[in-house]
């Protein structure tokens, strides 16, 4: 599946960077994960094919500044406004770049989709796909990363360890407002979006200290919204895992509401224990007791909802986010929960790993099968609810 | 279900009270204090030379599509001096808060500032000038005498100007937005942004979008119906054929702006759930449709500038334009292509692959005609005979500068490569490489061409050409260090920074911000030497150039009526059709001429209509009621003022035509 040669790559990057910029670090073009790496190729290559005929229209713009200035007396034809060859060929031109990088683009796109699990870890190294990838749930708050681990069972704030060379599928969310959770070295961005859920799929391939942030403002103290991302090999991950298990605090629904009230520049903190469920209900938006999960929500309408008795279930909450951001009073009605223990969610088909037969032709992936699903899921997987049950 | 009120409320003043004043900002003080002092002296300066009555009658009121577009052109350049000094304020926080260092603007400040730099340099400044150039020139391109409907023109100009009055009310009175220019919920809602300033966003954009969507039905009804007799579509020249796709553009895109605007009011207002998270809203829908008036609205802003520099460079080279027929299909690929890449500002949100690669190759698509237009310049350039005054100059410029700007928006069309460069400072570069490079050189191209055609005398050449270099050097200087800062990783909108390796970018970028503020200077300093020299500098011609189109033909400036005798067009570039077939200019036989007269009800209903804006702003119930009142109260008894229109007697046309003619013999 490789997306072009590596020496191309390499080469363009020799041509398209000045050397006064070897020493400052670029990451988008040299990070240290697979999948932002190709990524930044894609940068690269488009800016090199680009570059075929931005050169030349630079070099004629000059040229001809120069050569027909009035006191030259070069040749002048006043009357001269039409040629049907040269204007094919600049109608032409453009067209035949543009096919190139859509063809580019086209592939890219499908194969560096972020939804997608990885087919490959590194240039020359298939995933295993005997071994699941390492989930990771990450919830923006005001204005902090939590991270669940729930494969681990442990939770960190505002600091990121995984291990290197594993696949990691992140499901991200985010409480409040929107943000967007990018880590550079690992792989390209995706949204935070309260109520919704966003996924990505990337990999570390060398230890080391990051950084990750959010790239979408989201208010007073979005500039501290950065955490560092511990990338080390699977054992020292393993027992860092350990130590965290080992050590102080536990993350439960209670704990979360106290934790994604306001605060900057947070400290990174770690969770030994994190409730079961606690990112299916962020997700759902039904972390506070009594307040009824979107996914029952929606299952109800889609049953054609409650009728009268619907507009009677409305409790009101002291609902705290209104304390969040300056206003000091304000409470809000809520749709209240019918059940007292929420629905569990059904857990996640993931796509698979992609094909790894090479790029050409036929072999790429039908689009059509990836039409049917809307993205971002506005919330979880819906129970089976069917009329007769 | 009413919405919660962040602020104490009271019958008389709503939320409005002494705590809005901003007194515990310094930085805000000062300003007040130095702009309630300019506004002293001017006002003393106006009353002492008794030039209210002048104003009032020749300037405020007037319908003349002339005298509104140079309006829009001061309203523009006032704007840009705010909107630049934000500019100024974020480049010297940057370039400080490193090393522990906050900077000297708390989140509170500068998270306005960024707000304020884009909604006033899109809104107040580039809208503007686009505008005020179309109405000026338009008219006099097709030998119109002013456009369809003058009243509503004049309407328009004062409501995009009570906009421009709410946005900067909001320095001094309350506060503006902190949510960056286009405001997504549900930061902007009333949960997260529970005071006033995004309420300050709102109404500034619906009072001044009334006006922007009135004047682009204006002037598409004046090219449609109000060319010169045998002027065909394909005659009329490349400027106006690009104002028209613009009109387009802005009649069928703003009022999706309107109605997301009003969603989102009726959130904030009334606790409906558009674009909440809970109870059904999603932001993403907000972000959608602002999008889809978004991205045309950066055609609506660089299409009019593409019909200048075709011009400037047909002129300069003194050569027809090299293949004006696809010229203009090319500028109809863009129009029409703009409505379906909108989704490429927001690849990182989760769209399946197959979405993003369709909007993603509509978006590289619109390089095709683009890159048309830039060959049809070369070959236009190629065999002419170059006089590289300065309007040229400023189109070479945009040329080198434009291409660049070009092919990184097409790196960022790439999803893949979207996902490492949005909302970086990369995106930063880039756009700005395109609206400065492309819009911003237009607009000085294009001030520098018609200036003499306004006011009858040429811009100083020095002053001109100091101002040239130093925004060429200055823009290359500002914004290369942020592409590269954006592959650093380095996102927008940031107020401190811990990565101290930074900061050396920053300092760069910040000197070409300081380059920039000279050619600034250089510019305004231009047009005051200018205007004291203005006897040497005149040219009483009318075509100062060897202009080829239609508004060379009148005298400069022109007469209140344009034109004394319509012309009959036979070619496209009319007027140097004209000179070449030797026609003479008609001396007698003239006859009265219809026109249409000044009113004060545009300036009365576009007050009204701010301070309804106003009201609605800080709640002031009894006050929105009133207003609103008096706006449909003022509409209808202007309904009833039957002194439209007057004529111009053919002996004043006579005596008017007459003195060119002995202004023209006295230059021979």
């Amino acid at each position: 599946m490789k997306l072009f040669p590596p020496v191309v790559a390499r080469l363009l990057a020799l041509f398209s960077l000045p050397a006064l910029l070897g020493g400052c670090n670029l990451v988008v073009l040299s990070p240290a994960g697979d999948v932002a790496q190709q990524q930044g190729n894609l940068v690269l290559i488009s800016t090199g094919l680009m570059l075929i005929i931005i050169i030349p229209v630079m070099i004629v713009t000059v040229l001809f500044a120069w050569r027909y200035r009035e006191s030259a007396k070069a040749r002048y034809e006043p009357e001269w406004a039409h040629s049907t060859g040269l204007e094919l060929v600049i109608w032409a031109a453009p067209l035949l770049i543009i096919i190139c990088l859509g063809a580019l683009t086209w592939a890219g796109t499908h194969l560096l989709d972020p939804y997608r699990a990885l087919g490959r870890i590194a240039p020359n190294s298939t995933a295993d796909h005997t071994r699941q990838p390492l989930e990771v749930q990450v919830v923006a708050l005001d204005w902090k990363w939590l991270f669940i681990m729930p494969e681990q069972g442990i939770a960190t704030v505002n600091e990121l360890a995984l291990p290197v060379d594993r696949p990691v599928r992140f499901r991200i969310s985010s409480s409040s407002v929107m943000n967007s959770f990018y880590v550079p070295a690992m792989a390209g961005q995706i949204y935070a979006m309260p109520g919704m859920e966003t996924r990505l799929n990337g990999v570390l391939n060398q230890p080391g200290r990051f950084i990750g942030f959010s790239a979408n403002y989201s208010g007073a103290g979005f500039s501290g919204m950065r955490f560092p991302v511990n990338a080390m090999p699977e054992a020292e991950f393993e027992r860092w895992v350990e130590q965290t298990r080992a050590g102080e605090g536990s993350l439960d629904r209670a704990g979360y509401l106290a934790l994604e009230r306001p605060s900057e520049n947070e400290p990174a903190r770690r969770f030994a224990r994190v409730e079961p469920g606690l990112f299916d209900a962020v997700v759902n938006m039904c972390v506070e007791a009594g307040k009824m999960c979107m996914h029952d929500m929606m299952s109800i309408d889609a049953r054609g909802g409650m009728g009268l008795a619907g507009t009677i279930n409305l409790t009101t909450l002291a609902y705290d986010r209104y304390g969040r951001r300056g206003a000091t009073q304000g409470t809000r009605e809520v749709v209240g929960a019918i059940c007292t223990e929420p629905t569990p969610v059904q857990s996640h088909a993931w796509s698979r790993p992609i094909d790894q037969t090479p790029l050409a032709g036929m072999s790429l992936p039908r689009p059509s099968s990836r039409l049917g699903q809307s993205r971002p899921q506005p919330f979880a997987t819906l129970p089976a609810l069917t009329p007769d049950t | 279900m009413a919405a919660p009120h962040a602020l104490e409320t009271t019958p008389l003043l709503g939320r409005l009270s002494l705590e809005a004043l901003p007194l515990h900002e310094p930085i805000v003080v000062a300003t007040f204090a130095a702009v309630a002092l300019g506004g002293l002296v001017v006002f003393a300066a106006l009353t002492y030379f008794r030039l209210w009555g002048y104003l009032w009658k020749e300037w405020f009121t007037s319908v003349d599509h002339k005298k509104i577009g140079i309006m829009y052109m001061v309203l523009g350049l006032i704007m840009f001096l705010r909107g630049f000094a934000d500019a100024v304020m974020m480049r010297l926080q940057q370039s400080m808060a490193f090393n522990g260092s906050e900077g000297y603007l708390n989140s509170h400040h500068y998270d306005q500032i960024f707000t304020a730099h884009g909604v006033i340099m899109i809104f107040f400044v580039a809208m503007p000038f686009v505008t005020g150039l179309m109405n000026y020139i338009v008219p006099l391109q097709i030998g119109a005498r002013d456009v369809s409907f003058p009243f509503l023109n004049n309407f328009s100009f004062w409501m995009t100007a009570g906009g421009a009055v709410l946005v900067m009310m909001s320095l001094f009175v309350g506060e503006f937005a902190r949510t960056g220019w286009l405001a997504f919920p549900p930061l902007s809602g009333i949960t997260y942004s529970p005071d006033v300033g995004v309420d300050y966003y709102i109404w500034a954009l619906q009072v001044a979008g009334v006006g922007t969507t009135l004047s682009g039905i204006n002037l598409l009804c004046t090219i449609i119906k109000m060319r010169a007799p045998g002027m065909g579509m394909m005659k009329m020249p490349v400027f106006t054929w690009t104002s028209l796709c613009t009109n387009v553009l802005i009649v069928a895109s703003f009022p999706v702006l309107t109605a997301v605007l009003v969603l989102l009011s009726l959130d904030r207002y009334i606790g409906t759930n558009f674009f909440t998270s809970d109870f059904g809203g999603n932001p993403m829908l907000y972000v959608n449709l602002i999008w889809i008036w978004g991205h045309p609205e950066v055609y609506i802003l660089i299409l009019p500038l593409f019909g200048v520099f075709s011009e400037v460079t047909s002129t300069f080279s003194g050569k027809r334009l090299f293949g004006y027929t696809s010229m203009v299909y090319a500028t109809v690929c863009i129009t029409i292509l703009s409505y379906v890449v909108w989704l490429h500002h927001f690849f990182t949100m989760g769209s399946g692959a197959s979405v993003n690669s369709f909007f993603g190759i509509t978006t590289m698509v619109i390089s095709i005609p683009t890159g048309a237009k830039l060959f049809n310049w070369l070959f236009t350039m190629y065999r002419g005979r170059i006089r590289f005054e300065l309007p040229m100059m400023w189109t070479v410029a945009f040329m080198l500068t434009f291409v660049v700007g070009g092919m990184t928006g097409v790196m960022l069309a790439v999803p893949p490569a979207d996902f490492v460069l949005h909302n970086s400072l990369f995106l930063i570069a880039h756009f700005h490489n395109v609206i400065i490079g492309g819009v911003l050189f237009g607009l000085f191209a294009a001030i520098n061409f018609w200036f003499p055609k306004a006011f009858g005398f040429k811009l100083d050449r020095f002053w001109g050409l100091v101002s040239f270099w130093c925004w060429v050097v200055g823009f290359w200087l500002a914004f290369m260090p942020l592409y590269i800062l954006g592959l650093m990783g380095v996102t927008r909108r940031m107020r401190v920074f811990d990565d101290p390796s930074l900061q050396i970018w920053f300092i760069v970028a910040g000197v070409g911000a300081a380059i920039i503020a000279v050619g600034i200077a250089a510019m305004l300093i231009q047009i005051g030497v200018s205007i004291l020299r203005r006897d040497k500098l005149r040219d009483v011609t009318g075509d100062p150039w060897g202009g080829r189109t239609l508004e060379w033909a009148t005298s400069s400036p022109p007469p209140d009526y344009n034109f004394a005798f319509t012309p009959v067009i036979h070619d496209m570039d009319a007027w140097h059709d004209m000179k070449r077939r030797g026609a003479a200019r008609p001396l007698e036989g003239f006859r009265p001429i219809h026109m249409p007269s000044g009113t004060g009800a545009g300036v009365i209903l576009a007050g009204f209509s701010t301070v309804l804006g106003f009201a609605m702003i800080w709640h002031i119930w009894w006050l929105a009621a009133a207003s609103l009142a008096a706006i449909v109260l003022g509409a209808i008894i202007h309904t009833f003022n039957y002194h439209r229109d007057y004529h111009i007697p053919a002996e004043t046309v006579a005596a008017t035509e007459q003195a060119r003619t002995a202004r023209l013999a006295a230059a021979e």
